[in-house]
């Protein structure tokens, strides 16, 4: 065909721009986000990601509330594995307080917070897998999450807004024969993971729709502040646990799971082994966790007496009052902290500051998934919509705590 | 399961900066360093405002400080003469390091340069900055609100912001309807 100059270019389908709301609900985005999606036939040009929808006012309300009450605000920040925000929390007030837990409880914190980290990675996987059709794979990855979150249920009466650790310790000791009931989960949940490995790591239309996809260079996700699996499928080797060891990490033997190419794919594959090294340490921790001794400091100006005693003794029931009670309630000394605990999507930093009083002046939570889905935007730029699906699954965006 | 190496590479001692790092931050940048601190073990260094953006590129270019890993505001109010504080969480992957730098700011000045040419994740980090506390960031290239909606009034992190202030929520019918409160000398962007 000659040109023609001057004419107008004859009109395709592909010729306007078109802009696409995905979301605030859709399938593909887990939890409330709204993608504004500028597309030019099925590539998509640009794209504004509108997140806010699950905003709750999580600092206001920390800020108005005693600091042991503030748990059950942290507990909805990453829903998917509650625990780990608590211990973080909790560790940093136990920092500003100069509090030490008993080795017994710090054990029972690293194992939860392990068990945790596997419903994290299990929900993770089961979901951007079904969303790319493999709903098998969903199917028996729930599953084993719902034997964890059974022997949960059991540890702290809830399955998913657990409210597990207070202030110097734990809210319950260990149940009579938990032990025995993690260690036969591992037969199952092994069971699923290699079900999982050989359902879709070789799987055709998996690797075809995830490998390549969603690649950010390592400098990029440097900048964009990405830590935990994401950072570490790019080739980051960045992990809390091992950086900078918390609770009684350095007292365990586990690996660190990195690949270098960072697309969907390597994701997926640095959570299906770190949930096998979160197997290991759940077993070490198991093996170490001394049979007696308190799960909480035994101090009653930090940590509320056990209900036997609030209901029998006269200096348990004052003290009990002493926690619930304005101006008699925990009052760490003024001062600020930091304190970083490895979350199931990287690095969840709590900055506190206290001036003294009984309430927090602030309480800032570093969402691990903020810059990750922040970076989205730059993913999603020139792929196709078809691509969305997977890179969105890959980041695990959870509205909980990218919102608070 | 190919693809993957599982050693662990790299050392288990994670800690803050020392404190040579605050001398050469003294050394460098003199008098605007206001005070330091290492309350619990964490480094902690007082700035003015006016170094804000050079510190954080010297930081990053020559102290090997790769990641920005938070950003947020204090609202001090009744409590201390400058009433915000911008509080920064740099971490250095290859020294393994943190260092937290703080900036006070005065309300009627609540302004920053921005780190967005610097770090990506400066962008969000900002956005929320202002959206919550109402401090600025000059040069941001997308200062919108974060979280909140776009009619929201006021910044609800200030702490003369009451807990429970209710305001009317964006939809027809509802705008301009009775605030319970609102700010009036803040205009959104």
């Amino acid at each position: 065909m000659s040109e023609q100059s001057g004419g107008t270019p004859p009109i395709t389908a592909h010729s306007t721009e078109m802009t696409l709301n995905m979301g605030p609900s859709h399938p593909t985005t887990h939890g409330i986000v709204r993608l504004k999606v500028r597309t030019q036939g099925e590539e998509i040009t640009d794209c504004d990601i509108e997140i806010g929808y699950l905003h709750r006012g999580f600092e206001k309300m920390c800020e108005n509330h005693p600091w042991n009450q503030c748990v059950v605000y942290v507990d909805r920040l990453n829903y998917v594995s509650p625990i780990i925000n608590d211990v973080g929390y909790h560790m940093a007030v136990e920092k500003l307080l100069g509090l030490e837990v008993p080795v017994r409880g710090q054990w029972l914190r690293m194992l939860t917070s392990e068990l945790m980290r596997i419903c994290d990675h299990q929900t993770c996987i089961a979901a951007s897998c079904m969303e790319l059709g493999a709903f098998t794979a969903f199917l028996y990855l729930i599953k084993g999450r719902d034997l964890i979150w059974e022997v949960l249920e059991k540890i702290c009466g809830a399955r998913v807004t657990t409210s597990y650790t207070r202030i110097g310790g734990l809210a319950y000791e260990p149940y009579p024969g938990m032990k025995e009931e993690i260690l036969e989960l591992f037969t199952d949940l092994r069971d699923i993971n290699r079900e999982i490995d050989l359902l879709m790591s070789d799987n055709r239309i998996f690797i075809d729709r995830t490998r390549g996809v969603g690649a950010l260079d390592r400098a990029t996700c440097l900048s964009y502040g990405f830590t935990g699996p994401v950072a570490r499928a790019a080739g980051i080797e960045f992990d809390v646990r091992v950086q900078h060891p918390y609770l009684l990490y350095n007292q365990v033997d586990f690996d660190i799971p990195v690949c270098s190419s960072g697309d969907c794919y390597d994701r997926y594959l640095v959570r299906l082994h770190e949930m096998e090294q979160s197997l290991r340490i759940v077993e070490q921790s198991l093996a170490k966790l001394p049979t007696d001794g308190p799960v909480s400091a035994p101090d009653a100006r930090y940590t509320a007496p056990p209900k036997e005693q609030v209901y029998t003794r006269i200096e348990g029931l004052m003290n009990h009052f002493k926690h619930h009670m304005w101006d008699h309630m925990l009052a760490p000394p003024p001062g600020a902290v930091y304190h970083a605990v490895e979350g199931g999507n990287g690095e969840l930093g709590f900055y506190l500051v206290s001036t003294g009083g009984e309430q927090p002046w602030k309480v800032r939570c570093r969402p691990p998934c903020f810059g990750i889905t922040q970076a989205l935007k730059e993913m999603i730029i020139g792929r196709s919509i078809a691509d969305v699906v997977p890179i969105f699954g890959s980041i695990n965006m959870i509205g909980g705590e990218l919102d608070r | 399961m190919s693809g993957t190496r599982t050693e662990r590479t790299f050392q288990a001692t994670g800690s803050w900066a020392g404190p040579e790092l605050v001398e050469r931050i003294c050394e460098r940048f003199e008098s605007a360093v206001l005070g330091q601190s290492e309350a619990f073990g964490e480094r902690e260094v007082t700035v003015r405002r006016e170094i804000w953006p050079t510190l954080a590129r010297w930081l990053k270019e020559d102290e090997g400080f790769e990641y920005l890993l938070d950003l947020t505001a204090v609202d001090y109010l009744g409590l201390r003469p400058v009433r915000f504080e911008v509080v920064a969480h740099f971490y250095s992957l290859s020294g393994n390091r943190r260092l937290r730098v703080c900036v006070p700011l005065q309300e009627e000045r609540a302004e920053l340069p921005t780190l967005t040419g610097l770090w990506k994740a400066a962008d969000w980090y900002e956005r929320e900055i202002w959206d919550l506390y109402g401090i600025r960031f000059a040069g941001h290239p997308d200062l919108r609100r974060l979280l909140l909606y776009d009619e929201f009034k006021g910044h609800p992190l200030r702490k003369d912001y009451k807990m429970k202030a209710r305001q009317p929520l964006i939809g027809p019918g509802t705008m301009g309807g009775a605030a319970s409160q609102s700010r009036e000398d803040e205009a959104d962007v």
